[in-house]
């Protein structure tokens, strides 16, 4: 459903990401890890179409993010990092705004539209500004509008940062809720999400994939049974091989 | 056509949301007319035509139409929401064409407010209006072109101020262009072929043409493709951000 195929993105003289390749199948929902400027959101820009990799693939349900890039978007549902929306919008006119920027009319549009406000859980908050919100109603704004459509596949930057407790579970079910049919990505660093979502665990350092297994086989790589020593002992090596060097 | 249509209408909501718009409907409203009043000598020229409108009206659109410009790249990359546009299954041509026609729109809506003057003339006199639907049509024509420059220089920055200033200066230079300082000036730095290509490139005198009662399709072409060649620029200074500095 999704690919990545030796992707490589310089910035510059620097190197973002640097030949990096998985596969994501229908039914996973990949917990895609690392510590700042590892490369995740660039690796995440270039699924989404947002960017176009220096060397390599990415491709959506068997359509090039670059070469078919309308084709690719049209399967897709992407939260952004920071959730961005319009502040002087509804959360209800700007979910309405990409149905009908991706040709959703009439009645389709309009039973699209509630539940995707509805799955978003907005209730009477979907009337209000945008801008009067809070940063949890803002972030699920921006939520309602990537699911909207129903897409094949979803990339989720950061989806639950900045939510409270609650806020939190409800995200967190609402994506065991969709990943039956769909591929998942969500990057986050709230290491707890992973086992607790994700049927598989990836992490990125300085644009290398590091780790790629199960959120248990992570765990074991830590030797306490804690996923942020798992975390801290699979990128941590990374910086002291680099600090070597 | 349909995502032409969805970014069209939510521009066009965009300007309303905001006090823009209102602002922007209100100072045209008022500044036009005081142009040509206090400027132009409406009643004194004794003459039943809307000219001073006309004349003062190019200077207005400089400063006018870059303001409403300013916004269409500048704040959705200031914002980050750029991103959520890059990410929709929606053509460049589309966006930046739904964006442009709902700035162009609203420069209508503007222009319209100004037409009680026309009335006026028409209470007062007996004036030429087929001249006078002229004139709208080129003003129509000189707002589009400004419109358009000021998106494309929207496309360069994340500042809607840096926007606004690029897109002003831009504007002064094409209008400039034909004016008899500039031309004479020219005259004496380069050879007469390029000051005449320059003066040729002049948005002013094809403009006054058309305040004369006058459409020559090449005149409509000059900006028709100015406006097409400057939404282009934009799509290509938005496509290149997908390159992320290649």
């Amino acid at each position: 459903m999704l690919v990545a195929d030796h992707l490589i993105k310089d910035f510059g003289t620097h190197r973002a990401v640097d030949d990096v390749s998985f596969s994501l199948k229908s039914g996973e929902v990949l917990g895609f890890l690392g510590p700042n400027g590892a490369g995740k959101t660039t690796t995440m820009r270039m699924l989404a179409g947002c960017l176009e990799p220096d060397i390599g693939i990415a491709s959506i349900a068997g359509h090039n993010c670059v070469q078919d890039r309308l084709a690719a978007q049209s399967r897709l549902g992407y939260l952004p990092e920071g959730a961005p929306s319009y502040p002087a919008m509804t959360p209800r006119s700007f979910v309405e705004f990409g149905l009908r920027a991706r040709g959703f009319t009439g009645q389709l549009l309009a039973s699209a539209l509630e539940t995707a406000l509805e799955r978003a859980r907005l209730g009477d908050t979907a009337r209000q500004p945008i801008a009067t919100l809070s940063k949890g109603y803002k972030r699920r704004a921006a939520l309602a509008a990537a699911i909207a459509h129903d897409p094949d596949v979803l990339i989720l930057d950061e989806p639950t940062d900045g939510l409270d407790p609650n806020q939190k579970d409800g995200v967190r079910a609402l994506i065991l809720e969709m990943a039956q049919t769909k591929a998942i990505i969500i990057s986050t660093h709230i290491l707890d999400e992973v086992p607790a979502v994700c049927s598989r665990a990836m992490i990125i350092d300085a644009g290398r994939i590091r780790f790629d297994g199960t959120p248990d086989q992570m765990i074991r790589k830590g030797g306490d049974g804690t996923i942020e020593t798992a975390f801290r002992s699979l990128t941590q090596s990374v910086k002291a091989a680099e600090d070597a060097a | 056509m349909q995502a032409l249509k969805a970014v069209y209408r939510r521009e066009l909501l965009a300007y309303f949301q905001t006090p823009l718009a209102y602002v922007f409907l209100a100072v045209f409203a008022f500044a036009a007319p005081a142009f040509a009043f206090y400027v132009g000598r409406f009643f004194d020229t004794n003459r039943a035509d809307l000219a001073p409108l006309f004349d003062y009206l190019p200077w207005l659109l400089i400063i006018l139409m870059p303001a409403l410009a300013m916004r269409s790249w500048a704040e959705e990359r200031d914002r980050g929401t750029l991103e959520f546009l890059m990410a929709l299954p929606i053509p460049l041509w589309a966006s930046t064409g739904g964006k442009f026609l709902a700035a162009w729109t609203l420069a209508a809506a503007a222009l319209a407010l100004t037409f009680p003057m026309w009335i006026a003339v028409n209470y007062l006199g007996s004036p030429d209006n087929a001249a006078i639907a002229t004139g709208y049509f080129g003003a129509f024509l000189l707002a589009g072109a400004y419109l358009a420059l000021g998106q494309a220089l929207s496309a360069t920055t994340s500042n809607q101020v840096v926007a606004f200033v690029l897109g002003t200066g831009a504007c002064f230079a094409i209008t400039l262009a034909g004016l008899p300082f500039v031309f004479s000036a020219l005259g004496d730095a380069a050879s007469a072929s390029i000051a005449e290509f320059i003066a040729d490139l002049s948005a002013l005198e094809r403009y006054n043409a058309f305040g004369r009662g006058v459409i020559e399709l090449r005149d409509v072409i000059y900006f028709l493709g100015l406006i097409a060649a400057s939404l282009a620029a934009a799509a290509v200074l938005i496509a290149e951000r997908r390159g992320g500095g290649r």
